[in-house]
């Protein structure tokens, strides 16, 4: 007798636990979201325990980031983990809310790296990059400059 | 808190042994140090192991079980690139603190060719955000810190590769560098990007190595050696807040903190160093460390490569070795070699390298994540 196959529901996972996908993805755009210390103010990405900065333990609120920054600064990565595709614009981009995000940035040159790219602006997407062992899409957030 | 000297200090070259295994490589190098402080394996207290590839597998003791199992305490230390230093500084507070009168520091790395990127313990790379959400790579985080600095000061791309210049220039009369190969600028420049703006000569090499001190109190040191080196200080330090951390690393606080500490506890200044073995994993970290270690005012370390000023022979030579950039940085092994590297300067022991009537050496190594150590070792 021949097991009918399981069918299991595969879903969206975000590639880093401060990227959130909604349940009604994709007709809602994941975002990145963070805590704000409830004692001193200070932001982080993701969920935390206690603030790094104060030390307080107080209740943290969650906040949604926003999806627009700059560029503060960057590299480009030239020589990489074997098999993943180079070169590529790597960068720190500042948010609004007073965090700091790694990510890669498109719409830029890259053979020309120039400190022109200081504090431009820039614009959250989400992509799917990879299926994981279980075939679930993996959803990575990206930056594009803005008007590029 | 004792006064503490290093009377034996050791190293084999930098390079690649694939036929022999970790324990032997630290083996010879800590024959070495015990040779060098005229001393047997039976006098010594205390051991210290720093090793970071193999943090679980108990260095220590299989260094001590070739080369004399005599069931004295041994410490395995682990501290990323801080490795050895981190290990260094744990021998120095034991034989400081009155508990012990002669300890002996190990260490030791073998890396292979693939560096970090064959780290054991490496998460899912199925999750991994390398290439996809920015870069967490070596040649790219210290790329970032000198970009930064170029944000901040307009330094430029030339003022970087001079680094490399320098440090390969010294390199060919360290006859223990993993290389000793000049290469001008235009080589420098020319050569194939790893990550802007750091292109291979820009970047230390990966591979194995051991290195060993033996240190003693005062009173002990007096009995075997006239040349005693003295050390003024030791600190470690880990990156207090910073808002861009760890999505950036801060590799410049916690090293001001280390130098601003480590000058306050050997009573001197900036002022008063010969000379600066310091973390120049990549040529941009060792242009941010000029003004981390107060080496010149702020913003001027573009100036301080232009002038030639960290040349053996200039106002402040800084990493006569060859740096980690040629002399290679074998993690456990890299914070070790700059202390015995720094005594065979101090000794008048470091040939054609040699920093002249060098008095008061600065080591300075980072581990990223972080933690940073200052050493100032003097006569």
């Amino acid at each position: 007798m021949t097991q009918p196959e399981t069918q299991v529901q595969k879903k969206a996972r975000p590639l880093v636990p401060f990227l959130r996908i909604p349940d009604d993805y994709p007709d809602a755009q994941p975002y990145l979201w963070g805590s704000r210390c409830g004692n001193c103010g200070t932001a982080y990405l993701g969920s935390r325990l206690a603030c790094a900065k104060c030390g307080s333990a107080d209740p943290f609120t969650e906040i949604q980031l926003s999806d627009e920054g700059e560029i503060y600064v960057f590299t480009v990565v030239y020589q990489s983990v074997p098999g993943l595709e180079s070169p590529y614009v790597a960068a720190i981009i500042d948010l609004p809310e007073g965090v700091s995000v790694r990510a890669n940035v498109y719409g830029l040159d890259v053979d020309k790296p120039s400190p022109d790219w200081f504090g431009k602006k820039v614009k959250m997407y989400t992509e799917k990059v990879r299926v994981d062992r279980e075939g679930n899409d993996i959803i990575a957030a990206k930056y594009r400059v803005v008007g590029s | 808190m004792r006064e503490v000297a290093i009377v034996g200090a050791d190293m084999i070259k930098f390079g690649r042994y694939p036929d022999k295994d970790v324990v032997q490589l630290a083996s010879e190098a800590a024959l070495g140090a015990l040779k060098d402080a005229g001393i047997e394996i039976k006098d010594v207290q205390l051991m210290v192991s720093g090793n970071l590839y193999q943090a679980h597998a108990m260095v220590g003791q299989r260094i001590m079980k070739e080369i004399g199992a005599t069931g004295i305490p041994v410490l395995n230390v682990a501290n990323a690139c801080a490795t050895g230093s981190t290990a260094f500084r744990e021998a120095y507070l034991a034989v400081a603190s009155g508990a012990y009168d002669i300890a002996l520091v190990v260490g030791s790395e073998q890396m292979g060719k693939m560096g970090l990127l064959d780290f054991p313990g490496g998460k899912d790379p199925t999750y991994s955000t390398e290439g996809v959400m920015g870069t967490g790579l070596m040649p790219g985080v210290f790329a970032l810190t000198g970009v930064e600095h170029m944000r901040k000061y307009g330094t430029k791309m030339e003022q970087f590769a001079k680094i490399a210049v320098k440090n390969h220039k010294h390199s060919v009369h360290n006859p223990y560098a993993q290389y000793q190969v000049e290469t001008p600028l235009e080589a420098v420049l020319n050569a194939r990007l790893i990550a802007w703006p750091n292109t291979l000569y820009m970047c230390c090499p990966t591979g194995d190595g051991a290195a060993a001190a033996v240190l003693m109190s005062a009173e002990k040191a007096r009995q075997y050696t006239n040349q005693p080196v003295w050390v003024a200080a030791s600190v470690l330090t880990s990156d207090p807040w910073n808002p861009r951390n760890p999505s950036m690393y801060d590799v410049n606080t916690l090293t001001r903190d280390a130098a601003q500490q480590a000058y306050e506890m050997a009573g001197l200044g900036p002022e008063d160093l010969s000379q600066v073995e310091l973390h120049d994993c990549f040529a941009t970290a060792e242009l941010v460390h000029y003004e981390n270690l107060m080496l010149c005012p702020e913003g001027e370390a573009g100036r301080l490569i232009d002038e030639g000023e960290t040349y053996v022979g200039g106002r402040i030579p800084v990493n006569a070795s060859g740096g980690l950039l040629s002399k290679g940085h074998p993690l456990g092994a890299t914070g070790v070699a700059n202390m015995v590297e720094i005594t065979w300067h101090l000794r008048g022991q470091a040939g054609a390298r040699q920093v002249e009537g060098s008095k008061v050496g600065l080591a300075h190594v980072i581990g990223l994540g972080s933690a940073c150590t200052v050493h100032i070792l003097k006569k």
